[in-house]
């Protein structure tokens, strides 16, 4: 009953966006004619590509640092089986809050806040690294082992060293999979919220894409994809260092 | 009764805990234990004597009694002065409880955390004297080979006797010991109690265990204390404790003759 509801309403999405075999082959056409134009990619403007890759690349290293300072704190704050509920409360919702909107949203609200520029874009994704790490984090600290913790505390150590002995060497391994997953995220992310003004790479490309120079487009997105696999190897290669 | 020549280690009085209102676990315990010697707890499954070791520590908060130890009521103090009471007050777990991704060494140094700033301890830096007693103390307890080996690779005697070095680095004054054995085969089991008995009685450090074996209470202890219903029915010497007693303990007979049931 459910599935046939399912497939009734796909069917009426169809056609209330007038999905129509026609209009896809139209699509087809424009899309042959899009990537003729994208090839051979035009790397002439290499400057300019190369210091929106710098930036992207500066901004999304700030932002996981910054987002991973504040996230530790702050889920240690949220984690249940640590702190009290009117402790964990706020931080939590502090973490819903800023995992509710997309980078892109935030970034706008920042370009606004804070005006044009990379700023706009460490802030957004840091603010959006706090949502999603925090998140992680604060799961991670609720399935460590109390009996581990309260040895710890048995042995009358002070609360921020029942931390370092009992609850990180817990998590560690954990958290670095998670920051380094974070890295990534925010290499791709920062890729994009140039697009609404707030620095790195993503300003060059809308700026390429309104101008139609679909063959220097090209060249920025390839270097992207070599930007992003750079990226992936850096941090595999991180979390070999830390897991050893 | 008659050990009570040394004066009182530790005084509990009239110790009340009811995790549920109105259901208490422990039910008014009132003891007195000597600065020496082993105090074994021996009772049926769920009849507090964990609760009651946890309450000396206020790992679990008391309801209601008082805990006399170094001459204050541990059940009032705040919670900076209970860290203070706590340092000194040794502790072994059932499942061992060390840190299983930290080393041997860093486990047994863990005892000292109550002496270290936060900030050293985030920077593991311990005084030289405390690296050199841990030292001394695994090789006390025969794991000096181990000392940087993860604690999670190590077997359930050998995590046991971390836990002891652990406790022991504290220096404390008081030793509690919450089913140290159950987690260990019989052989083990008498190889962790031998090491504790000898250990608490060179450094004349009172010990409290809990512990279901009551031929290990018997041949262990210097006196057992029997609770049953959250109160205290038996306490005296360990040759003291006949068959009349156990029964009272644990209830029933059948299980004494030795052909189970």
């Amino acid at each position: 009953m459910a599935w046939l509801l399912f497939a009734v309403y796909f069917v009426y999405a169809l056609s209330r966006l007038e999905l129509t075999p026609a209009r896809f082959l139209a699509g087809l056409d424009y899309g042959y004619k899009f990537l003729t134009k994208l090839f051979p990619p035009d790397f002439h403007r290499w400057d300019l590509l190369l210091k929106g890759l710098k930036e992207s690349l500066e901004i999304a290293i700030i932002a996981s640092v910054l987002g991973l300072m504040v996230s530790l704190p702050v889920s240690l704050l949220a984690a249940r089986n640590l702190m009290p509920a009117w402790v964990t409360w706020p931080a939590r919702l502090v973490m819903v809050i800023c995992r509710s909107f997309h980078p892109v949203i935030i970034a706008i609200l920042f370009v606004k806040a804070v005006g044009f520029g990379a700023l706009a874009g460490i802030l957004a994704l840091t603010v959006a690294s706090l949502g999603f790490l925090g998140k992680l984090f604060t799961e991670a600290i609720e399935e460590i082992s109390l009996k581990q913790v309260e040895a710890v505390r048995a042995t009358g150590a002070p609360f921020m060293s029942v931390i370092a002995y009992g609850v990180l060497p817990q998590v560690f391994s954990r958290f670095i999979g998670f920051a380094s997953y974070e890295l990534d995220s925010n290499l791709r992310n920062s890729t994009m919220v140039g697009i609404v003004g707030a620095g790195g790479i993503g300003g060059t490309l809308f700026a390429a894409f309104q101008r139609f120079d679909y063959d220097f487009v090209c060249a920025i997105i390839l270097s992207i994809i070599g930007m992003i696999i750079v990226g992936e190897v850096l941090t595999n290669a991180m979390k070999k260092v830390f897991r050893a | 009764m008659e050990q009570n020549a040394a004066p009182a280690a530790l005084a509990i009085r009239g110790l009340v805990k009811a995790y549920v209102r109105g259901k208490p676990v422990l039910n008014g315990i009132t003891l007195d234990i000597a600065s020496n010697g082993i105090t074994a707890i021996i009772g049926p499954s769920g009849t507090g004597k964990s609760t009651l070791i946890r309450c000396i520590n206020r790992l679990v908060e008391p309801t209601s009694g008082e805990i006399i130890f170094e001459g204050r009521n541990l059940a009032t103090l705040n919670r900076r002065d209970l860290r203070a009471a706590r340092r000194q007050i040794g502790m072994v777990f059932q499942e061992y409880n060390l840190v299983e991704r930290l080393t041997v060494m860093e486990n047994v140094l863990s005892g000292r955390l109550g002496y270290v700033t936060p900030f050293k301890a985030w920077l593991r830096r311990f005084p030289q004297s405390d690296i050199k007693e841990a030292y001394a103390l695994l090789e006390t307890v025969g794991l000096t080979a181990h000392a940087h080996a993860r604690a999670d690779a190590l077997s359930g005697g050998q995590r046991q006797r971390v836990g002891i070095a652990r406790a022991l680095m504290q220096r404390p004054k008081l030793l509690l010991a919450d089913e140290p054995t159950s987690s260990l085969d019989p052989k083990t089991s008498v190889e962790i109690m031998t090491l504790m008995r000898d250990l608490s009685g060179d450094r004349g450090i009172p010990a409290i265990v809990n512990i279901h074996n009551v031929e290990l209470a018997r041949r262990f202890a210097t006196r057992i204390v029997g609770l049953s219903g959250g109160a205290v029915v038996f306490d005296g010497a360990p040759d003291a404790l006949s068959d009349t007693y156990l029964k009272q303990i644990y209830g029933g007979e059948s299980w004494l003759d030795g052909d189970g049931s």
